[in-house]
């Protein structure tokens, strides 16, 4: 019969992913590995709040991205394998709209968070500020302008290290002390053209991380975008800045909000307790369902079994991230995608009862329980859309397994099931031997508690 | 049928265990964990034996931290150690603290799990919770009303939207309730896990009402020609479906079973509080949900009546 070639195909292709996912796995070089999420591998997470008050709203996105860029350069020198950096929204439920940009940065496998932070975090801001008088305090004393304040005031002049294109380690040809050479891009070139305009004769201030290093006087308007920034520097001193400066200006000053380390001992353990407890709740599912519903109970835990090979590929081939609640979420899939089987073996029974044939019966117990069936998982996908939408990595890790779950288990319930269902020898079709089979509980035949199973539309 | 007969009763017994369990959330369970308030937590192990708590809080007292030390870990299985909790500390802070943890060196530890969670993204996670919560209630009832909308006799599809908040209402504050005993006899405390159960439990425990409510739709149709009142028909579709319902349910409680007993700690909380909450979302289809209609059904007619 056809369908019994279909059946005998879903099997091999159910041991064939089965054997993908084994070798993959135990290949440890494969590409395919499962990804683990930061509590299972052992690392650390750092989110870090980007201040973009400064930034003009229309270009915050570009500004995050390149924040994103030099992030991960930095990261990369790191030598993390497979690190995570990205930027994100903090949307709806934020407080401030202007403090709501955030970046996330995931180093597996690392657990000295200093080095990491020092490494990422703290970059230099250089900016140029430019002399403005400050009359917020002056007052006038006996018909004189009195300022208030001795010291010169600089304000932000919005060239800053963003338009940095290139600084080089210089020396002085007569003192041989360190210079920092300072190339800027395009843009930054015109801006700095005009504010060397403006300012001549003035002082320009050069500032980082918001301490001034040197406040020179422009003599002249600079053009070609370059300039020189002498000081106090010991030699040590110079190279660190211009290779932090190269690295990649910050475009946006960041500050840390939320660390996260989790050692890798820890993180094998939970791996491992996950692991069992599936393992484990496979097999407590399995003997409930042969036990209770019998031959259409084996099928389901074969059904079960293309289900959870399926799902592991899916893992692998999408990659889906695992975390704890990862796995935890996928446990709770593998209960619920019995419920589609079972929803439609009590169909079955029922139409067995009135009657019909056991094929008949097959075909219209998936028929008409397909809307339930339909119903039900539609509630728990939307649940985990939203879920996906709240969390952070790790919920979304549970958010991702649970609605993937569904997914695969209406179409394993539906196609699967119903194949090897269909496919098998139902005997005498009245013989009470199929009906033990396809019976289920305690009683050999059907159960008692029927109502009305006269009156069939 | 003993549900339709007994239907005050179960209501009663619903209503005293909403009751406790909202009373026992309240009053033990507001405990939150950092994710939501902000702070750190750290746990280190020590391989030759933890340092006494009084003289951690010497070596951490002049760092200001704010500190909370419980010992963890036993001796015997090597894994001796402590969990610190303090206010948000910055990098330098940690640094700081371990540090003096190790008395310059002095003393070998590994930091097993450090979590540092500023105050704004607490406040934003919790903001966040909230809504989701809200979000997925609304979602929820609005695809039951839905789905059922061509079933507006003798009771109106949005009614079953009603009565199927009620019976989310009730799915969620007796795993609260349970979570609550969960906080005062053990260590639980209200993280993003929780949350995340919560929303789990919304959406899967309309599953059994669906099918219960699928059923009394099935049978409503051939209502007029068995001459069966409402109540009639709910109890025959309850004693028809309340099998299938408490085995789909089963299965589920089988998994998170395993999940409890044998998978990490990390979760330990997370899966009995989907435990509690998938057994009351049973029992709220069968014992709850569909008896509701029933009394809906007979509050109309009472007006219906009245009014003529």
């Amino acid at each position: 019969m056809k369908t019994r070639l279909i059946a005998l195909l879903l099997l091999i292709a159910t041991l064939g992913i089965g054997w993908f996912v084994w070798k993959t796995q135990a290949n440890p070089a494969s590409a395919y590995r499962f990804r683990l999420g930061l509590d299972l591998q052992g690392g650390t997470a750092l989110t870090y709040q980007a201040d973009v008050s400064k930034i003009d709203p229309s270009r915050v996105a570009a500004s995050m991205a390149s924040l994103r860029d030099v992030i991960e350069r930095r990261v990369n020198l790191f030598g993390v394998s497979e690190p995570v950096v990205q930027t994100e929204e903090a949307g709806i439920a934020a407080g401030s709209g202007a403090a709501a940009e955030r970046l996330i940065v995931e180093l597996p496998g690392v657990t000295d968070v200093q080095q990491a932070v020092d490494q990422i975090g703290k970059t230099p801001l250089l900016e140029f500020r430019t002399l403005t008088i400050d009359t917020t305090h002056a007052t006038i004393k006996n018909g004189v302008l009195d300022l208030g304040t001795t010291s010169p005031q600089f304000v932000a002049s919005g060239l800053t290290g963003r338009y940095l294109d290139l600084a080089t380690l210089e020396f002085d040809p007569t003192t041989g002390s360190p210079i920092i050479g300072l190339s800027f891009n395009a843009e930054g070139k015109d801006l700095f053209d005009k504010l060397t305009k403006d300012n001549v004769g003035k002082p320009l201030a050069i500032y980082l991380d918001g301490e001034q290093i040197s406040a020179p006087t422009v003599n002249e308007e600079i053009r070609d975008g370059k300039a020189q920034i002498t000081g106090s520097f010991t030699v040590a001193d110079a190279q660190k800045l211009v290779r932090d400066l190269n690295y990649g200006s910050l475009p946006v000053p960041i500050t840390l909000i939320s660390t996260q380390t989790v050692g890798a001992t820890l993180g094998e353990q939970v791996l491992n307790s996950g692991v069992k407890a599936g393992i484990i709740g496979l097999i407590i599912i399995g003997l409930f369902l042969i036990l209770w519903y019998r031959l259409p109970g084996l099928v389901s835990v074969v059904s079960l079994a293309t289900y959870i090979a399926l799902m592991l590929a899916l893992f692998k081939l999408i990659p889906v991230t695992l975390t704890s609640a990862g796995i935890a979420g996928f446990i709770l899939s593998m209960g619920m995608a019995v419920d589609a089987n079972i929803l439609i073996f009590e169909r079955m029974k029922e139409e067995i009862r009135s009657g019909r044939s056991i094929t008949d019966s097959i075909r219209e117990g998936f028929a008409r329980a397909w809307l339930s069936i339909r119903d039900g998982n539609l509630s728990g996908l939307i649940a985990s859309v939203i879920l996906f939408w709240l969390g952070t990595s790790l919920v979304k890790g549970f958010a991702l397994t649970l609605g993937l779950g569904i997914i695969v288990s209406l179409v394993t319930a539906l196609v699967v099931s119903r194949t090897y269902l269909l496919a098998l020898p139902t005997g005498g079709e009245g013989s009470s031997v199929a009906r033990f089979f396809f019976g289920s509980g305690f009683r050999n035949k059907v159960d008692a508690h029927d109502f009305a199973s006269q009156k069939r539309s | 049928m003993l549900v339709v007969k007994y239907k005050h009763w179960f209501f009663a017994f619903s209503l005293i265990v909403v009751i406790l369990a909202a009373l026992s959330f309240f009053g033990w369970g507001l405990k939150f964990g950092i994710e939501y308030t902000g702070g750190t937590i750290a746990e280190y192990t020590f391989q030759s034996g933890a340092p006494s708590v009084d003289v951690l809080k010497q070596e951490l007292a002049p760092l200001n931290l704010g500190e909370q030390i419980q010992p963890v870990g036993s001796a015997a299985t090597n894994d001796q150690g402590v969990v610190i909790r303090t206010r948000f500390l910055s990098e330098d802070d940690h640094v700081a603290l371990k540090n003096a943890i190790s008395n310059n060196g002095a003393t070998k530890f590994t930091e097993k799990s450090f979590d540092a969670v500023g105050p704004v993204i607490g406040q934003e996670l919790k903001n966040k919770a909230i809504w989701a919560l809200i979000l997925v209630i609304i979602c929820i009832v609005i695809f039951i009303a839905f789905a059922f909308r061509k079933v507006s006799e003798p009771v109106a599809s949005w009614k079953y939207g009603v009565v199927a908040i009620i019976a989310l209402v009730h799915d969620i504050i007796v795993p609260a309730g349970a979570f609550g005993l969960m906080v005062h006899f053990g260590s639980a405390e209200i993280d993003i896990l929780f949350t995340t159960a919560l929303l789990a439990i919304l959406g899967l425990s309309i599953n059994d009402t669906i099918v219960v409510f699928d059923r009394i739709r099935e049978n409503l149709r051939h209502r007029f020609s068995n001459k069966e009142t409402f109540e009639y028909t709910v109890g025959k579709s309850l004693s028809q479906t309340y099998l299938r319902s408490f085995n789909t349910s089963f299965t589920v409680i089988l998994a998170l079973l395993a999940l409890f007993l044998f998978g990490g700690d990390t979760t330990r909380y997370f899966s009995l509080t989907l435990l509690v909450g998938m057994a009351a979302g049973t029992y709220s289809s069968i014992f709850l949900a569909a008896p509701l209609l029933i009394v809906l059904n007979d509050w109309q007619n009472r007006k219906k009546v009245s009014k003529k």
